[in-house]
């Protein structure tokens, strides 16, 4: 991966009123590198992501995107970044090209003709250019969204949850070519509520009521949580589950197909949670926790911050 | 690092054609635009070709002689004036002018009669609410022609003598509460300004705030747009807007009211191009101020009732009190107004147009600047 970092902010902080919606976030995302930003409903992602490319203004907070100081530089900054907004926010009753039009003589594209048909040609919405934008299904939305922020070639994406709705073949399209950007040398901050597009990003932050709780590759998160969890089959896993909720040391107990994970922090505690059904007809077995497990125990925790 | 980025032609083009679709797309909002100025159009042209009779006017009657009689007979005779009561004096008949009971006081002096056959043209003094013009002018105006034909039957044999002098009666008019005494020709020209201020500040007035409400604004500030470029580009294709409506006025003005048409066509054509862009600034401003949709008709409604109150269409510019006309000279519709009487009906060319014209262009470079600097270029 490069060394150059293409985001590197530190302290980056946005109140509205008296709620914090981001706290003193640090983020550092090497050039070529693909970022989760994982977090629950509420917890500050799209608040950062317009932080970073100008959007609003941080209350404290400096650093660079791109070379470029975030705080006072956001004009040379938006020229080079691509963000695709949460919500569909292009013009309804323009058309599929109309819109990709606009965008493209909004930056300023030399070959705009030739750059709009070749996106349109990609999207496969050859024979639907002409539709309106607003007549289109949510999850074409979101492909034309896409395609319109990376029409200019950015540099760097802001993508404030890209595939929600889309079809499982178009996300899986959507993160080959990803991947191929990133390898070309594009970096991608890409905001997800989705694990297993988590899995597929180089490195993951994790951020909880506006406070990053955690940075890493998915290895280095699920490993620095250490979290225990147990996989067991056997007869009336619901009732088992509601056993062990509430037994000291267990965290979370999730059906899983025909299995029921049990997790928790200690693993000490979750033996010792676990044992009074360890007989015959249950069968356990330890398992690596996976990142959902690691989510859901990272949005569990008390307010107060990381404790590892 | 200086992060100054130059305002591009191609980013300004891009809004102008985006605000152009939209504008083509937005049936409804085409509509209106069209069909406010033929409302108004329609209903001002109804006030304009009625001929309003029986029209309550008192009497100050100081004579018994015949030709008083005479007089007041073919008055009423003529329809267009309905006596509804006798006043004992002057004051008496001012203030039922004042409070509406009655739009003319005819007042006929003491030894009327006497006078008349003496061949003194004794006077007949007619006071006329004048406020609403159109009501009043046509009554006004068959006074002369009403009272020569009634006294041609008393004046024969051998008072014949009388009728040959020029007018046997000094008719006295005195038109109250509007001087100027604003013609049918005045309004509609006036109405171009008015229908252009009503139209083009709301429309602009709704851009910035449309785009908030819809979402599009995130879209639209996470690109490296300047104020400027958004702003101008918005109020680019709207200048066509107006452009239509003052040509369907124009047209209608010709061969619905007979307007006549003293001056130049294309120099009024140029200069309604620096009012309706001054007007179409002064609607972006508001939207960069507004919250959202409803506080911006708001404000364009708040714009509008004093320009349509005080900028002389609706009242004599002379004669409101000083601080109205103040806030009036402060307007664009002010301006035009002035601009476009004097092309229209006096015939008046650049030179005479240039002196109202620049405090237009000043009108909406400062609305320009007003709102470039309260564009918000985040979302907070
Ligand atoms: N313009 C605003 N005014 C006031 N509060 C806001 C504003 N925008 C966001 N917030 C608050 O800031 C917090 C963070 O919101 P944000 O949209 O960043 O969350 P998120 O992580 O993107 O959530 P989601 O996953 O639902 O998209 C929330 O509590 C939200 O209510
Ligand atoms: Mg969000």
């Amino acid at each position: 991966m490069a060394s150059e970092l293409a985001i590197d902010v530190h302290g980056m902080t946005k109140r509205f009123g008296k709620h914090i919606a981001v706290n003193d976030v640090a983020l550092q995302v090497g050039s070529g590198e693909i970022c989760g930003f994982l977090g629950p409903n509420g917890s500050g992602k799209t608040t950062f992501i317009r932080m970073l490319c100008g959007l609003l203004k941080a209350d404290a907070g400096s650093g660079t995107c791109l070379g470029f100081d975030v705080i006072t530089e956001s004009e040379d900054i938006k020229r080079q970044v691509g963000y695709m907004t949460q919500r569909f926010s292009f013009y309804e009753d323009l058309s599929i090209s109309e819109n990709l039009d606009f965008v493209a003589r909004m930056y300023s594209l030399g070959n705009r003709h030739t750059a709009v048909n070749a996106s349109i040609e990609k999207l496969g919405l050859v024979e639907r250019r002409n539709q309106l934008a607003g007549e289109l299904s949510g999850g074409w939305k979101q492909r034309l969204a896409l395609a319109a922020c990376m029409l200019h070639e950015p540099k760097l994406l802001l993508l404030d949850e890209p595939t929600a709705g889309v079809d499982p073949k178009a996300r899986r399209e959507f993160w080959e070519e990803i991947h191929q950007l990133a390898a070309q040398g594009l970096t991608f901050l890409i905001a997800t509520h989705y694990m297993d597009e988590a899995e597929r990003c180089h490195r993951l932050a994790f951020i909880s009521n506006g406070t990053l709780l955690i940075r890493g590759t998915v290895r280095e998160v699920i490993d620095e949580t250490h979290l225990t969890t147990w996989s067991v089959s056997g007869p009336d896993l619901l009732n088992l589950a509601r056993q062990l909720r509430d037994v000291p040391g267990i965290e979370q107990t999730v059906p899983f197909g025909n299995t029921l994970r049990v997790s928790g922090n200690d693993p000490e505690a979750v033996e010792n949670a676990i044992s009074p059904h360890r007989n015959s007809s249950y069968n356990w077995r330890p398992v690596d926790s996976s990142l959902e497990d690691v989510f859901i125990h990272l949005m569990n925790k008390p307010k107060d911050g990381p404790s590892s | 690092m200086i992060s100054k980025v130059g305002i591009s032609p191609s980013r300004f083009w891009a809004m102008v054609v985006k605000e152009f679709i939209q504008m083509r797309r937005d049936r409804v909002t085409f509509a209106i635009m069209v069909g406010i100025p033929l409302i108004q159009l329609t209903l001002f042209g109804f006030a304009i070709n009625s001929d309003p009779r029986h029209l309550p006017a008192a009497m100050i009657i100081n004579d018994n002689g015949p030709m008083a009689r005479t007089v007041l007979y073919s008055l009423q005779n003529s329809t267009y004036f309905d006596f509804v009561r006798q006043v004992g004096t002057e004051a008496e008949g001012r203030k039922i002018l004042e409070r509406g009971e009655a739009q003319f006081v005819i007042n006929v002096p003491e030894n009327f009669t006497r006078d008349l056959l003496r061949g003194n043209r004794p006077s007949i003094l007619i006071e006329a609410d004048a406020t609403d013009p159109s009501a009043t002018s046509n009554a006004l105006g068959s006074l002369r022609s009403l009272l020569d034909t009634a006294l041609q039957n008393d004046l024969k044999g051998p008072l014949s003598y009388l009728s040959s002098v020029t007018g046997p009666i000094d008719l006295q008019i005195h038109a109250l509460y509007n001087p100027e005494a604003n013609t049918q020709y005045n309004i509609v020209p006036g109405l171009m300004g008015v229908v252009l201020t009503m139209t083009t500040v709301m429309i602009t007035a709704l851009a910035i705030t449309r785009e908030l409400e819809s979402g599009t604004m995130e879209n639209l500030l996470s690109m490296p747009t300047r104020p400027v470029e958004v702003l101008v580009g918005k109020i680019v294709p709207y200048i066509l807007v107006g452009y239509i409506q003052l040509l369907l006025i124009l047209t209608a003005a010709h061969f619905l009211f007979h307007v006549p048409m003293v001056g130049s066509l294309v120099l009024l054509l140029a200069v309604a191009f620096v009012f309706i862009t001054a007007n179409l600034a002064m609607g972006i401003t508001f939207s960069t101020i507004a919250k959202n949709q409803r506080q911006a008709i708001q404000m364009a409604f708040f714009f509008f009732l004093p320009s349509i109150l005080l900028s002389g269409f609706m009242f004599p510019f002379r004669g409101m009190p000083q601080w109205a006309q103040m806030i009036g000279e402060l307007l664009p519709l002010t301006h035009f107004l002035r601009i476009v009487r004097g092309i229209v009906l006096k015939g008046n060319g650049l030179v005479d147009v240039l002196a109202q014209l620049w405090q237009i262009v000043l009108f909406a470079v400062i609305a320009v600047t007003i709102g470039v600097k309260r564009y918000r270029r985040t979302l907070d």
